[in-house]
């Protein structure tokens, strides 16, 4: 603080001849500062002010929300859910059950372009009621061990998924055992569209989060399985499938990325989805959706940003005309001092 | 050694004060030494010996510090925790070294270390301020008795017990002595008390006989005795002891005890020995420790946290209640539901078969997460902005005093926002009001009015008058050159007069018999100084001084007295020479307060005996001869105008006696005074009324009370602002109601209700009835006025007529009683001024209290002297004048000023800055953190309560102590609502602060209000915006990082631009600091996000990749950004329109270049004056009001029954 007191030279100099003859004078220095006479601007909330704010949100709000609705109205997204019904209708009645029992559990669906979908198509899937933000479950990690080769015995805070039939496991964690494991394989009139899985996590994380030497080990291997099993030989900086689990989501409904078809699709194509139904959400009666997606600039489909700033904006624009009018219909001298009155109770605070 | 005729003077002087001593006999309570409570045994001259070693008292150090270096750490440790709040974060940092935190223990600890860190440093730095001055008290020197009879000067703190010290003149006492010999052949001496009971005449004190004889230094060789006497106690009036010297014991009485603190004058040294020292003597026994001191603010403060503290329990047991829940479905009928967390396996704290126990240790880790709803760093805060407002109080140039070199100094920064708060003035007169100083200043003789001295009021009223703006100058005062008269007490200027011109007047004769007159009628003494000739004067009181003085100006020089004769200089009329004149004094009818008038009877050096009076004019006037005198009307008109312009007034008569009357008088008066009976003062003054008749007018003389440079401006300005004023003095009634009118306290035409103990009934009781009946009835007397004129209020309640309550100590003391208490207070609260004359210092003590707790008011107390300590230690606020006399007041005050006049810009400007300032800077406080916590509660709830915080853990400990505590910090500084000269202008501008419209409950509360709906948006946009989709046209979905950065980023701006829009002064310091915030985030983001993953875990590149290239994160910010700022915009455009502040007001005028149109302004600050006030302004308004109506208007008399 007080260095911005600054008793500078020139301050000095000034009252200099003032105490010249008093030397040992008390007199306090004169800076602006300390005279608290800074200069400064004093803004008030002046009707012209008032207005000028308001059109000013208007004029900026309204061109971005109807650059933001169109943004996401360019989008398609097609959003199939099927944890239901790939479960054959014999199963119902206990999903859980069917879920858990081995066996193939391939289901195939159809899906129907409804408008022209430009390439990249992004591939997700939607888990609902999934609280990957629970604090168990976001501290189940051990980032020094999914890092490097040399901190692999470093399962702290993994518990319980630390250590199966005596021996560490890596990548140890309740979120890494927990990874999705539904596949999906998508064809256009019977003919394979390849699913690009490269590139859908983020680069940070592979380049630096995940070891290029550290492979998995031990994983998967205890009595209780989770998700999905892992190659051991690729390194998990490869294993972009769990790289992008593993980056938490924040919600407990949410999407991750899949992967990418590099390719158009035409409106009225069908697609056919073979997936394997493996992860089991049933027990906490999560849904699942899959999930076809293009982006514009703003990113994927979500009016409500546009609708948002349309709003406010419009809602401004409605503020400034009826600041104008109570203005002009009752106009009032700035300062006029019949306001100036005092009363013991005053009437509106 | 002073010569034989000093001496002689000084028992003449014993005569005039007519002071009896004592007789040395034992009394009843002698009896009591040695007993319990009597125990003290002091060896005199031999402290060393070991019977007075054994006896271990303590030495002369004194300590007023808090903390030694010992008891620092514990002390101020346990000072600290005793606040709740940081017991709270105590134990969260406890805590946090469990799992049960939701963060690491490092980013709770570091700010709780910080905050607290600070405060201890503050304590340590005023501890250190306290100690220096400690060591400068201690180390005092003194001459000591070495033995031998060998004495050499030892610091104060080395003196012991039972050494004889030598105190040489305007020294003050180092310990309590026992007063041996003086100068003085019998052994008396003359102590100044006024730092003990403020009062500043001298009191006397005489030695025993059998020690009178120890005059030289070498005496002491071999003198021994022992004093046995009573135990250390904090009675100021009291001591008992006897002395033991040979076989013989003399009894010893507060008359041979000289204090510590008091000052020896008029006697060149005393020998004394040290009865008490250090902590045992009774001025440090008396004093108090000070107490500290809190603000309403602060106590207001308290309070809001413990609300918050509910609002946190309340919303962790919300939690914990709904973890409990959700962890316990965990596993339904022995299958998991959520099975990826592994309820199977799980630890006590996400244990689903034990859900109960799991929601209570959740309990606590909510409790830690929700801890941003108690701004840790708010007290640290408060404490910085105060420290930094004291020295902008201690900078201020235009609350510097040139005369005494002393600038303001508020030695305790805590109370700086209650300045801007204060409801009543309660202020000590002397030194305080006035310089207590007495000029001559005026005179009306044979009816003409002489002197164009020109007083402070009607100074002020002039430049009322003339130019109503030219006040913002504050009490600069603007003639300088005029007031400076040469000498002291005396300020006639009048050529008629001066230079000896006064024989050419009208009526010579009768000025020269009035310039004698004040030449012999007082009881002063005169003293020469050897080298220069000058003579000055040794008066009861100033304003005879004054007289003395101006008789001496104006050709009568005064300069000896004698036990029987008065000698003057004076001019011969018919000569032009100066010869020297001799009166034969043959009585004095003394002053007394009954009487009102004094009179002295003289021989002539022509034979003549002389009658010479002066007195008060509702005295003399009536005692006039009727038919010989001629200017009475004019006199009377001359008195009147003078009283009205804040004089004393004095009327002067004399009249010639014949040898018989005189004889008859003299036999009678001779005659009462030996009388013996309780009847002799009422005998002595039936003889002197006798005499006193018949007078022959000679005019009046006005005397100027002289008033501290602008004190009715300032209490003008005051009165404007609505602040109430109360005068305490220890003051005769007389007196105070001088003064009262002097400062437009009191006013013609003001209905003045006098409450007074010696009304005549009273008195008459106390003549026949003991004493207890005697008090009963005073008291119902009492009780009776006060009865009558609260009614007297309650039927003029409607009328705006203004009263004054003046009320004695005696009547005080009944009305301080519990049982009238109430009735006495509304009664003053009803009057427009109160004061409270012959006051004791308990009872401004008490006075102060009864205001502060019954109207809960905050009260301010000012004063000087020490009799003032209890007065400004009780109010909410003390402050000490500093500057002429006595260090007590302002070494017990808050804050000391060097005059009285710059309480204006001490409360109007600086109150009322530092009261909006820490006010705001409260509100947004919990703004701030309101609109920080809630995002934490809102994320909770999403993710099922488990106590996962959103934000990374350096964020949110971080928040507090960098993104947003600067900003705040600078408005708790440096925010000004409107200029310094505006609100000097528009003084009404500070009951804002009264009144508590910027702290009031209602304000609180919108403002929590405002927070919670900031962090909704906030949220809720965010959650909204960013949902599932992708947020960027790589397809990359939201993650828990990247909405954790984008809401915390929100939330920086929001609160910052809040601060943008909410205050009302952007230096570049503000500019700096609130952008420098927002930029400062975004500096950290980028820093922090480039640290090794390790470090920064989830902000691990999430700017830099994630964030920053992503439309969608700029687009959200801003959009939250309008949106949460829209509310609080939309509040405040319609309320500045529809129904503003008074602030908003004076910023709309000033805003309209209108501020510096004087007509408007008059006519502003017209509309906004309230009736019913004091100050010069009211006198002038009323006196226009008399004029324009030209009806004469009900004039109410002095009520002096």
């Amino acid at each position: 603080m007080s260095s911005t007191t600054a008793p500078s030279s020139s301050v000095a100099a000034g009252s200099a001849d003032a105490s010249g003859a008093r030397r040992n004078s008390k007199r306090p220095k004169y800076s602006r500062f300390t005279q608290q006479e800074l200069p400064a601007c004093k803004p008030i909330l002046t009707p012209g002010w008032v207005i000028s704010a308001f059109i000013l949100v208007s004029i900026v709000f309204i061109p971005i929300g109807v650059a933001a609705l169109f943004a996401s109205r360019d989008v398609v997204e097609i959003v199939k859910r099927y944890d239901t019904d790939c479960i054959p209708l014999s199963e119902r009645n206990d999903k859980v059950k069917y879920i858990q029992s081995p066996g193939n559990k391939t289901c195939t669906r159809n899906i129907t372009v409804t408008k022209h979908m430009k390439k990249p198509i992004y591939v997700y899937y939607q888990l609902d009621n999934f609280y990957q933000n629970h604090r168990r479950y976001v501290k189940s990690r051990n980032d020094a061990q999914l890092r490097s080769n040399g901190s692999s015995d470093d399962v702290s805070g993994c518990s319980p998924e630390d250590y199966s039939n005596g021996l560490v496991i890596v990548p140890c964690g309740l979120i890494a055992w927990s990874l999705f494991n539904d596949t999906y394989n998508f064809s256009r009139n019977n003919q394979q569209l390849s699913v690009n899985k490269r590139g859908i996590s983020w680069k940070s994380d592979r380049e630096h989060k995940f070891g290029k030497n550290v492979y998995p080990r031990n994983f998967q291997n205890g009595t209780l399985i989770g998700g999905a099993h892992l190659d051991d030989s690729i390194p998990l900086s490869d294993q972009e499938d769990l790289i992008v689990w593993m980056r938490t989501a924040a919600l407990p409904t949410f999407r991750k990325l899949y992967g990418k078809i590099e390719q158009d699709l035409q409106e009225n194509d069908v697609i056919e989805v073979t997936l394997e139904n493996n992860y089991n959400t049933y027990s906490f009666n999560g849904k699942k959706k899959l999930v076809l997606s293009t982006t514009s600039w703003l990113g994927g489909k979500n009016d409500f940003l546009g609708i948002a700033y349309l709003t406010v904006g419009g809602f401004c624009l409605f503020l400034a005309m009826a600041f104008t009018l109570v203005y002009l219909v009752k106009p009032r001298q700035l300062g006029d001092p019949s306001y100036l009155s005092w009363n013991r109770t005053p009437g509106c605070h | 050694m002073a010569g034989g005729g000093k001496k002689k003077r000084r028992h003449l002087f014993k005569r005039v004060h007519d002071s009896s001593f004592r007789q040395e006999s034992f009394q009843d309570e002698h009896f009591l030494i040695g007993g319990p409570g009597f125990s003290r045994i002091v060896f005199c001259n031999d402290p060393d010996c070991p019977d007075a070693a054994s006896l271990g008292y303590g030495g002369n150090y004194i300590r007023s510090t808090k903390y030694t270096l010992a008891s620092f750490l514990p002390k101020s440790m346990f000072e600290q925790f005793r606040r709740v709040a940081n017991v709270y974060f105590l134990i969260c940092g406890l805590l946090s070294f469990t799992p049960l935190s939701p963060y690491s223990a490092a980013s709770t600890v570091v700010p709780l270390v910080v905050v607290i860190g600070i405060t201890m440093g503050k304590e340590i730095i005023e501890d250190w301020r306290r100690k220096k001055q400690d060591i400068e008290v201690n180390n005092r020197k003194v001459k000591v008795h070495k033995g031998d009879g060998v004495f050499d000067y030892t610091k104060w703190r080395d003196l012991k017990v039972g050494a004889v010290v030598k105190v040489e003149k305007d020294e003050f006492f180092p310990a309590d002595l026992l007063l041996l010999s003086s100068t003085y052949d019998d052994g008396i001496c003359y102590v100044e008390t006024m730092n003990l009971d403020g009062e500043t005449n001298l009191k006397l004190k005489q030695a025993l006989q059998v020690t009178l004889n120890l005059t030289e230094e070498s005496s002491f060789k071999d003198f021994k005795a022992i004093a046995r006497c009573e135990d250390p106690n904090a009675n100021l009036y009291s001591f008992i002891g006897s002395l033991n010297i040979g076989q013989e014991n003399y009894p010893l009485t507060p008359q041979q005890l000289l204090l510590r603190d008091s000052k020896l004058r008029n006697t060149e040294y005393v020998y004394g020995v040290v009865i008490f020292t250090g902590h045992d003597t009774k001025v440090i026994q008396n004093s108090t420790a000070p107490p500290s001191k809190r603000s309403k603010i602060e106590r207001r403060v308290d309070k809001i946290v413990y609300l918050l503290f509910a609002g946190l329990v309340l919303l962790s047991v919300i939690g914990s209640v709904f973890f409990g829940i959700w962890t316990s479905y965990d596993i339904e009928g022995g299958a998991m539901t959520r099975w990826y967390l592994r309820p199977d396996d799980t630890t006590i704290y996400y244990n689903p078969k034990k859900a109960g126990i799991a929601a209570i240790l959740h309990f606590l880790t909510a409790l830690m997460l929700y801890s941003y709803f108690i701004p840790i760093s708010l007290y640290v805060s408060i404490e910085i902005v105060k420290v930094l407002q004291s020295v902008f109080i201690n900078q201020d140039q235009e609350m510097y005093h040139e005369e005494t070199d002393q600038p303001a100094r508020a030695r305790t920064s805590n109370l700086n926002e209650e300045l801007g708060q204060v409801d009543t003035i309660l202020s000590d007169k002397t030194g305080t009001l006035t310089c207590n100083s007495m000029e001559f200043i005026k005179c009306s003789v044979a009816g003409i009015a002489y002197g164009r001295g020109v007083t402070e009021v009607e100074r002020a009223i002039a430049r009322r008058k003339d130019t109503p703006l030219e006040e913002e100058k504050g009490g600069e005062v603007e003639d300088l050159t005029e007031a400076k008269s040469s000498v002291k007490g005396y300020n006639f200027i009048d050529e008629r007069i001066t230079d000896g011109n006064w024989v050419n007047e009208a009526r010579p004769d009768l000025i020269q018999k009035f310039l004698r007159l004040l030449a012999i009628c007082h009881t002063a003494i005169p003293e020469v100084d050897e080298e220069t000739g000058r003579i000055s004067y040794e008066a009861e009181s100033p304003d005879e001084a004054a007289f003395v003085i101006a008789a001496r100006e104006l050709g009568f020089q005064f300069f000896e007295r004698t036990q029987t004769s008065i000698s003057l200089h004076e001019l011969d009329t018919l000569t032009g020479k100066t010869v020297e004149r001799t009166y034969k004094l043959l009585n004095v009818l003394e002053f007394s307060s009954t009487r009102k008038r004094m009179s002295v009877i003289v021989r002539n050096d022509e034979g003549k005996l002389l009658l010479l009076t002066k007195g008060a004019d509702s005295v003399m006037f009536v005692r006039l001869s009727r038919d010989r005198n001629e200017f009475v009307e004019q006199t009377k008109e001359h008195v009147n105008e003078y009283a009205d312009g804040g004089l004393r007034t004095m009327v002067l008569a004399y009249r010639e006696l014949n040898d018989d009357e005189y004889s008859e008088f003299n036999e009678a008066f001779t005659a009462a005074k030996n009388m013996v009976t309780g009847e002799r003062d009422e005998l002595i003054e039936d003889v002197e009324e006798k005499i006193e008749r018949d007078l022959i007018l000679l005019g009046a003389t006005a005397v100027e009370d002289k008033l501290q440079t602008g004190v009715p401006d300032c209490i003008d300005k005051l009165a404007q602002a609505g602040i109430k004023l109360w005068v305490l003095t220890g003051d005769k009634m007389e007196t105070a109601i001088n003064i009262g009118f002097a400062c437009s306290l009191l006013r013609q035409g003001m209905k003045q209700i006098i409450i007074n103990s010696e009304a005549p009934e009273a008195k008459a009781m106390e003549k026949t009835e003991d004493k207890s009946a005697t008090d009963a009835a005073a008291k119902a007397s009492v009780l009776h006025q006060i009865a009558e004129a609260k009614a007297f209020l309650d039927e003029s309640s409607e009328s705006p007529e203004a009263l004054a309550l003046i009320i004695d100590g005696k009547s005080l003391a009944y009305a301080l009683e519990d049982d009238a208490k109430n009735m006495f207070l509304d009664l003053a609260i009803g009057c427009a001024s109160v004061i409270c004359c012959r006051s004791s210092p308990k009872q401004k003590a008490l006075v102060t209290r009864l205001v502060k707790v019954r109207t809960g008011g905050t009260t301010l107390a000012i004063g000087d002297g020490a009799n003032d300590v209890g007065m400004l230690q009780e109010a909410d606020i003390g402050i000490g004048i500093s500057g002429y006399e006595g260090m007590q007041a302002v070494m017990s005050s808050d804050i000391a000023v060097a005059q009285f006049r710059f309480l204006e810009r001490l409360l109007l400007v600086h109150g009322h800055w530092c009261y909006r300032r820490i006010s705001s800077m409260i509100c947004y406080f919990f703004y701030k953190n309101l609109a920080f916590g809630f995002t934490l509660f809102y994320f909770e709830a999403y993710a099922s309560f488990s106590g996962q915080a959103a934000y990374n853990d350096w964020y949110l400990s971080l928040y507090n102590v960098f993104f947003t505590s600067l900003p705040v910090i600078a408005l708790g500084v440096f925010d000004q609502d409107v200029s310094a000269k505006l609100c000097l202008r528009f003084p009404l501008l500070y009951q804002e602060g009264v009144q508590n419209v910027l702290f009031s409950w209602s304000r609180i509360l919108g403002w929590a209000f405002n927070g919670v709906v900031a962090a909704t948006c906030v949220f809720f946009f965010c959650v909204r915006a960013l949902e599932t989709q992708a947020f960027r046209k790589g397809g990359e979905v939201v993650g828990f990082q990247v909405l954790g950065a984008t809401m915390y980023t929100c939330v920086i701006w929001v609160v910052n631009c809040q601060m943008a829009l909410s205050i009302n002064y952007f230096t570049y310091i503000q500019h700096l600091f609130i952008w420098g915030g927002v930029i400062f985030w975004y500096i950290f983001l980028l820093a922090y996000g480039a640290m090794d993953p390790d470090v920064s875990t989830t902000a691990y590149m999430v700017f830099v990749e994630a964030c920053a290239p992503a439309v969608m994160f700029w687009f959200v910010t801003a959009f939250v950004l309008v949106s949460s700022l829209l509310p609080y915009f939309i509040y405040s455009a319609i309320q500045m329109r529809f129904c503003p502040m008074y602030h908003q007001m004076i910023q709309w005028i000033r805003n309209d270049g209108q501020s510096d149109d004087p007509e408007y302004c008059k006519m502003v600050r017209q509309r906004s004056l309230r009736p019913n006030t004091v100050g010069f302004s009211a006198r002038f308004r009323q006196s226009m009001r008399f004029e324009e109506n030209s009806e004469p208007t009900l004039q109410f008399e002095r009520t002096e029954e």
